[in-house]
């Protein structure tokens, strides 16, 4: 077993570890530090960076809905630990070379062809249903199945289980010439 | 900026490292899984769950942190889930790997961003709709496991572990 490959990725499983103690230490360090304990997630902060563009427009129309008032329009941890989650990615990405400039993925562009504007149109629509169905779900793979599963909680099997069972189903669907 | 805005940052920089090295971040890896013919992402996931809960565990055994669990609603987490599903299979980036996709290069998830914020506003103006039909059906609540079958959470965490690593040599059997 490889700790590391050529293209300087790192072996899934010592990645995974990692980030299972950080998730350890994040927890931990966010309860003894700010006396909240704070799990690992990213979908509730789209919610609250929609409410504070809609914000610069309508904050009369933001203040009175009910979702947005319960979510509470602010940066707060999660909404951090997103922008870093950029960072951190461009950081690892110039570090290794293997940062590149793309607009359609290799696999994509088997299937679909190397029309921009449709994977476009894709990644928004996909996107858009993906978050209507995380909020409504109440989590995503970060919050539901990776921090759910570690807290072994009853809602991140479930979640799991619905997510790649539909996904997997879908993809079925979707993909059929490569 | 407070102490609660820098842990996040530190955390979500330290993140997007590992998912970047990891390539989790990839489409073609996401896809790739949920094709099941590239196994890298869940590799990645199912470790860091493995080592996660045990030290969870730990930290709740020794009193040192809360463990507050996501809401068991039946309805949401059914049709929600098969929404997430779908639209996971098109736009091949989740909320978090959207990001860190950006990050190395990868701009077509500027897009998928840009449509998970309009999903987000659209759920925010639909939100008393879904919560007096969808979200009304049946919710357990915050539950966990062990609660749910009166068992202790390390008979689980035992158990889970064992299945995880037949699943993970099973992967590497069939070079997935």
């Amino acid at each position: 077993m490889k700790l590391k490959n050529d293209d300087g990725s790192w072996n899934p499983y010592i990645a995974g570890v990692l980030l299972g103690v950080l998730a350890i230490v994040s927890v931990f360090a966010t309860t003894q530090l700010i006396g909240k304990t704070e799990y690992l997630g990213a979908s509730t902060t789209f919610v609250r960076a929609a409410g504070l563009i809609e914000q610069t427009i309508a904050p009369g129309h933001v203040a009175a809905n009910e979702y947005f008032t319960k979510t509470k329009v602010a940066i707060d941890w999660q909404f951090m630990l997103v922008l870093g989650i950029f960072l951190g990615s461009l950081i690892s990405s110039l570090s290794d070379k293997s940062f590149s400039s793309k607009g359609v993925p290799p696999m994509w562009s088997k299937e679909f062809g190397p029309s921009i504007a449709f994977r476009a149109v894709a990644a928004f629509v996909g996107g858009l249903v993906l978050i209507l169905g995380a909020r409504m779900a109440g989590g995503c793979l970060s919050g539901h199945m990776l921090s759910g599963l570690m807290k072994l909680s009853v809602s991140g099997f479930v979640a799991a289980a619905v997510f790649f069972g539909f996904a997997a189903l879908a993809a079925r669907i979707i993909w059929r010439k490569s | 900026m407070t102490t609660t805005l820098w842990l996040g940052l530190i955390a979500g920089i330290l993140f997007g490292v590992l998912l970047q090295k990891g390539r989790a971040v990839r489409f073609d890896k996401l896809v790739g899984m949920i094709r099941l013919r590239d196994m890298t992402v869940l590799k990645l996931m199912l470790s860091a769950i493995l080592v996660g809960m045990v030290g969870i565990y730990a930290l709740f055994d020794l009193n040192l942190i809360a463990i507050s669990h996501n809401s068991m609603n039946v309805g949401g987490i059914i049709v929600g889930g098969v929404l997430f599903g779908i639209g996971w299979s098109i736009t091949g980036y989740c909320p978090s790997t959207a990001f860190g996709a950006l990050g190395e290069g990868r701009w077509d998830a500027v897009f998928a961003i840009l449509g998970m914020l309009a999903g987000a506003a659209i759920y925010a103006e639909l939100y008393p709709f879904f919560k007096s039909t969808v979200l009304a059906w049946s919710d357990f609540g915050k539950i966990g496991l062990p609660e749910a079958l009166g068992v202790s959470p390390w008979l689980i965490i035992f158990v889970f572990w064992v299945g995880t690593i037949a699943l993970f040599s099973w992967f590497e059997k069939k070079k997935l």
